[in-house]
Parts: structure tokens; sequence; C-alpha cells
């Protein structure tokens, strides 16, 4: 997965709270292979009709090619299925701003590239009055910037890093693999209970 | 002497292979346990060619596609498909497996516990966020996503930052017909669905202490729920005599050296959490969710709130709940008709719910259809020797295989558009339990007395002399 710094997109707004994991992507569509696509699932039973068709007033729909997802409190709350990030990445989406995010969501979008960025909720309300321009998004800075707005995100500095890096986690593991037999004999003789 | 620590740093640091300069500590896995739903994590080790770390601390469990009827001809491909994968990579990488025939089979949270595979003192990860419940045995146990699953199986290793600490205390007594539901309900209702985000809880006081491994494991459960990592309790005598002699708990000297150690996993007096907070277990009444999200919960006597007096944002997530749901502002929860009932899920299908449930429902009969699974084929057989299959049956209701059904209806088994279900499940989302479906939460007593009454009721009048 390639790292960023930078990224400039249209943004669009949400402005819902608690959008959790099974509106994300109801649990029926995810025994599909990743290789098919998920961005067809995004928020599919708030965007689509019975038909299957788009609804003309669902949210998303007023920027179909927007990368920067503008949403309330607690986004992604609820499972821990990454399909979730899949349908947003595969949809097109580099980042989400939201006052607060799902615990488990989060480090799943870090681990596909996708930006989970905290703002406050009056941050997040005036970002949404301006979901007609597009924005800039500044990892090394911290920033989102459009318009006449500068406003400042948070994000743990490890992801950060991930993110920037676009750090594959098993490649860094498997490089203290001494470290881990170590502890793990060192484990298995002080407890040996622990072992099936 | 040493600084007091808490039942987490115990924990932490008994896993922590190694810490960065960020901060972020690669943990020590113990079991790590697999469903059909970690065919991404497979798919990933595959594609890069690479093998399961420790495939005997690995445990594959049928679970959320597992089929409650008609088990031996799966007419669904997409379901078969999903199962059989599992069994695939489970053969392929020799991991146990037990498999949707297993006389052992279940819920993959209800299963671990019950086979002494989840014990005092171990990291458990599942690709599954109520893996939060096996935390009850005073484990660090957590769900991961599917490129942390692959990290697992590749490295029997997960990196996290240690999340912080968060005491919930409740002390005194729970009133009868209230159960571990209507505390974890109370919590979250009050402090919100993420209420507790980036936390660790620990659960302690005398109405902790109180519930069986039952109850402890439905709070740690339903942790997830107030957006907590994970949740905790202590091990102590509860837990031990829980554990003892199931079949994957250690026995003999391992036993003895097992219990030396568990004893230590207490939080040590004084030591500091990062947050605390308490209630009083005598205030907490029969809880139901009336909205789409379990933070919209009062108690069975209460009256569904008026979006106009509720906070900007709030009155738009209440007004768009009522509206979903099909309920109106000022409305009594008791006395709201149900369509179906759903007793089952990790959170509420032991046999302490069942038992429950069956309380309330004997020799009663139910007035609106509904389905009972078990959370495993053990609990299933041991309700039938006890009975309590014939109780449900003989009240209407559907007596059926364990598996996750209706909690995610990933195996057909969904809750048709504009339906209501009262359930004893942990998620009340839009379309949880299928598209358009509504949802009700609550404990199994409450479940049961909505189905004998065909309404949102209080359960408690319906338990007099029968508990
Ligand atoms: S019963 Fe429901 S919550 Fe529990 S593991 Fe299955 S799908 Fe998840």
């Amino acid at each position: 997965m390639p790292g960023w710094t930078s990224h400039e997109g249209r943004m669009v707004a949400l402005p819902i709270e608690n959008i959790d994991t099974d509106q994300l992507i109801p649990a029926r569509f995810m025994s599909t292979p990743r290789s098919q696509g998920y961005g067809r699932f995004l928020l599919h039973d708030m965007a689509r009709d019975a038909d299957g068709s788009l609804r003309p007033d669902f949210a998303l729909a007023a920027v179909p090619d927007a990368s920067i997802l503008i949403a309330r409190r607690n986004f992604g709350c609820g499972s821990s299925r990454e399909a979730a990030v899949y349908a947003l990445v595969d949809s097109g989406f580099r980042a989400v701003i939201a006052p607060s995010f799902g615990d488990i969501f989060a480090s799943n979008a870090v681990n596909n590239g996708l930006l989970p960025a905290k703002v406050s909720e009056a941050e997040a309300e005036a970002l949404m009055k301006e979901v007609d321009h597009s924005a800039c998004i500044d990892l090394e800075r911290l920033e989102i910037v459009t318009g006449d707005l500068r406003i400042k995100f948070d994000l743990d500095p490890v992801w950060r890093t991930k993110l920037m890096n676009g750090w594959d986690d098993i490649d860094l593991t498997r490089d203290r693999a001494d470290q881990i037999a170590e502890f793990r004999d060192r484990r298995k003789a002080g407890a040996a209970w622990a072992w099936v | 002497m040493p600084r007091p620590t808490t039942l987490l740093d115990k924990l932490w640091s008994a896993h922590e292979i190694l810490r960065r300069d960020d901060g972020s500590s690669l943990l020590w896995v113990d079991r790590h346990l697999v469903h059909e739903g970690s065919h991404h994590g497979f798919a990933k080790i595959a594609a890069r060619g690479l093998a399961v770390a420790e495939p005997s601390l690995t445990i594959a469990v049928v679970d959320h596609y597992a089929p409650t009827h008609d088990r031996d001809h799966i007419e669904n491909a997409q379901i078969a498909g999903m199962i059989d994968t599992l069994e695939r990579n489970a053969k392929a990488h020799d991991i146990r497996i037990f498999g949707l025939n297993s006389p052992y089979q279940g819920i993959v949270h209800v299963l671990g516990p019950e086979q002494g595979l989840t014990l005092p003192g171990l990291l458990i990860n599942c690709g599954d966020s109520h893996t939060s419940t096996h935390g009850a045995f005073g484990a660090l146990a957590f769900g991961i996503g599917a490129t942390e699953v692959a990290h697992v199986l590749a490295t029997q290793t997960i990196w996290q930052k240690r999340p912080k600490s968060m005491r919930i205390t409740v002390d005194g007594r729970l009133a009868p017909g209230v159960g571990a539901k209507d505390i974890a309900l109370n919590w979250i209702a009050k402090l919100g669905t993420d209420g507790a985000r980036g936390h660790a809880v620990e659960y302690a006081g005398q109405a902790i202490r109180d519930l069986s491994m039952e109850g402890r494991m439905t709070l740690c459960n339903l942790s997830i729920e107030g957006g907590a990592r994970l949740g905790m309790v202590a091990p102590d005598q509860v837990t031990f005599d829980y554990v003892r002699g199931r079949p994957f708990a250690p026995a003999g000297a391992a036993w003895d050296a097992a219990l030396g150690d568990w004893a230590q996993l207490v939080t040590d007096n004084d030591a500091a959490f990062d947050r605390e907070t308490s209630f009083d277990a005598s205030e907490i009444e029969p809880i139901v969710t009336w909205g789409t999200s379990p933070e919209q919960a009062l108690p069975i006597g209460a009256v569904l709130p008026d979006p106009a007096r509720l906070g900007e944002s709030q009155a738009d997530m209440a007004r768009a709940a009522l509206e979903y749901m099909g309920l109106s502002a000022g409305r009594p929860l008791i006395g709201i008709p149900v369509d179906q009932v759903f007793i089952g899920s990790c959170t509420n299908a032991r046999i302490e719910d069942l038992r429950a449930a069956a309380a309330v429902m004997k020799g009663r009969r139910a007035q609106v259809p509904g389905m009972v699974s078990p959370g495993s084929t053990p609990i299933r057989v041991q309700a039938e020797a006890e009975g309590l299959d014939q109780i449900f049956r003989d009240a209407g209701l559907d007596w059926v295989a364990s598996g996750c059904s209706m909690c995610v209806g990933m195996n057909g088994d969904l809750v048709a558009p504009g339906k209501r279900c009262a359930s004893t499940t942990n998620r009340n989302f839009r379309g949880r339990q299928g598209p358009g479906s509504r949802t009700h939460l609550m404990s199994p007593v409450m479940v049961a007395a909505a189905a004998v009454t065909g309404k949102l009721t209080d359960a408690r009048p319906l338990l007099a002399g029968r508990i």
C-alpha cells in the first residue's frame, strides 16, 4: 500500500451521528471476495431502493467523485468488519473527518491508507458547510484547508507515520522474529498452562 | 514498594514483547479465534505465501453462517461456500476446527469459554468486536480487523497502543428480574456508545462479584457497544470453578501452576485508573432500547423521548431513529406491540439465559412467533436434558440449532422489513437483523415477557413466584 502525505479532493457531508459498520456495509455483502470491489456496497441500504437503484436524495450522490467524507460523532462504531473500510476505499475515499471514530474502525482505516481525521464538533459542522469546495489535507501539518478555513486535526502519531510510509506491519514484525521467538520461549517456560 | 498496578497493567506487561519509541507495543497472542468471516485474513497471508505461525494456538469455529435448520442440505451456495472456505483454510494450515457438525460447535465467544480455551491471564484476539466477551475471565480480549487477523496468523503477535484504563464499579444488589444485560445497557445509555472510547474497562464492585460467569460474559460482551476497547472482570473463585475440568483447561500440576498465576490477576488497592465511574445496582431496572443505537435505551417504565427536547445533533438522531422504528415521541415503552422474538447470540444464549427465559415462558403461550437458538450445541443438549426446549416449544417458539443466526442474519435468519423484534442480541443498528428490521434489545426474561404478551412489557410481575 503506497503512503501519502497530502491529498486534495472533493468533500461530501453525511451529517449523521453513530454511522455504524452495519450501515457502512450490510452483513449480507461480506462474503464477497475483495477482488470484486466493495464500492457498490457503501451505505447500501441508505443509498439504494429495494430494486438496487441509487436514491437521488442520498447524501453522497451529490458529489460522486468525492474523496473526503465529513460526518458526525462516533463514525464507524460497531463491528470489526474491515469491509466497512473497503467499501469507503473502493468508492474512492481517502479520508473521513469526524469528531470521533469507533476504535477498531479507525485502526482498520489506517491499515488501508484511509485517514480517520478527528476534529471538534464545531469544526466538523463548519466543514460540512463548505462541501461545494475541494479541500487539501496535509498529514505533515495535520491540517485541512478549504477556502478560508484552516483546521487542525488529531491523529495518533503512530498512525500518521503508518499512513505516510504505507507501512506493512507484517514486514516490520517479521524483522523482530528473534525477539518474538525469545519471548515465546520465555512464556512457554513461565506459563505452560497457556498453551493448547 | 512497587507502584500499585491495575489488572490491565499486569496483563499488558505479561504479553509485551517490545515497545517502540512511538508507544506502540508488540503483544504476544495466546489464542487466535477465527471464523468464516476471517476469509479476508487468510486470503491476505495466502497472497504473500505465508504460513500460520502457531497453528495450535489458532482455533477455527463455524458460527456466523451456520444454518440453524437443515444443516445437511445447505441450499444457499454462498453460505455453503463460506463454511467450506473456513474448513479448507483450517485444513491447509493444520488448525483445529469446530465445524458445523462438531458436537461442540457454537458461537465463537460461547465455545471458547465452554471448551476451556478461554482462560484467565490470556491475550485473546478474534476478527470480531465481541471478543471482549472473554475478558470476563480476566483475559485481555479484543476484536481486530482483517489486516490484523492476517498479522496474527502470520506472526502470533499484534501491535497495539495501550488503551486508557477505566473502572466501572457497580455496588449493591440487583433486584430480582434484573441482570447483567441491564447493567450494561444502563451504563451505555448513561455514557453513550462512545462513552468508553479508547478505554479498557474493568468492572468491579459487589454486584459484579455476585454475577455468574454467564452474567460476566454478557457484561463484557456489551462493553464494545459502549465504545470500550475491551471489558474485564478480575478472576475469582467463581471463575476458577467455571474453568476447572473443561476440555482444554489445564489439569494436574498445570492447573496448580495456573491457579497460582491467576491469583495475581487483580487490581491492587490504590492503583489509579484514568477514569472511574460507579452505579448503584439496586437502582437499575430492566432496560429496553427504543432506537437504532444501543445508547438509545430506557428503563421499561419510561416514555419515548421527545427529540425537540434534546440537543441539536442528538435530536436529529432521535428523530431519525423514531421514524425508522415506527414510533412516536412521548409513547410509553410498555405496550409497544412486537411481531416476533429472538433468543440467541453471544450476548445472551448461555444456559443461564435460557433458564431465565424459560422461567417466564413455562406454561404460557407466545402471542407472536419467535426463535430460540442456543449459544452452542452443548448448551442445546443441556437445555434439552433440562426440558427447557419443551417449554419453548410448548409456548410455540422454534427451537433451532446454534450459531449467530438472527443476531446478524448472515445465515439467512432474518427479520423482515418493517417487522419489530424483541431480541436478546447486542446491536439494534438499522438493518442489523435484516434490511428494514426494527430491533429492541433487552434481557432474556424481557424477551420472554414480550413473547407471552405480544408487546414490550415488564418481566418482573411475570416472574413472581418463579425465581
Ligand atoms: S452472535 Fe452476533 S455479535 Fe456474537 S459473534 Fe455472532 S454475529 Fe457477532
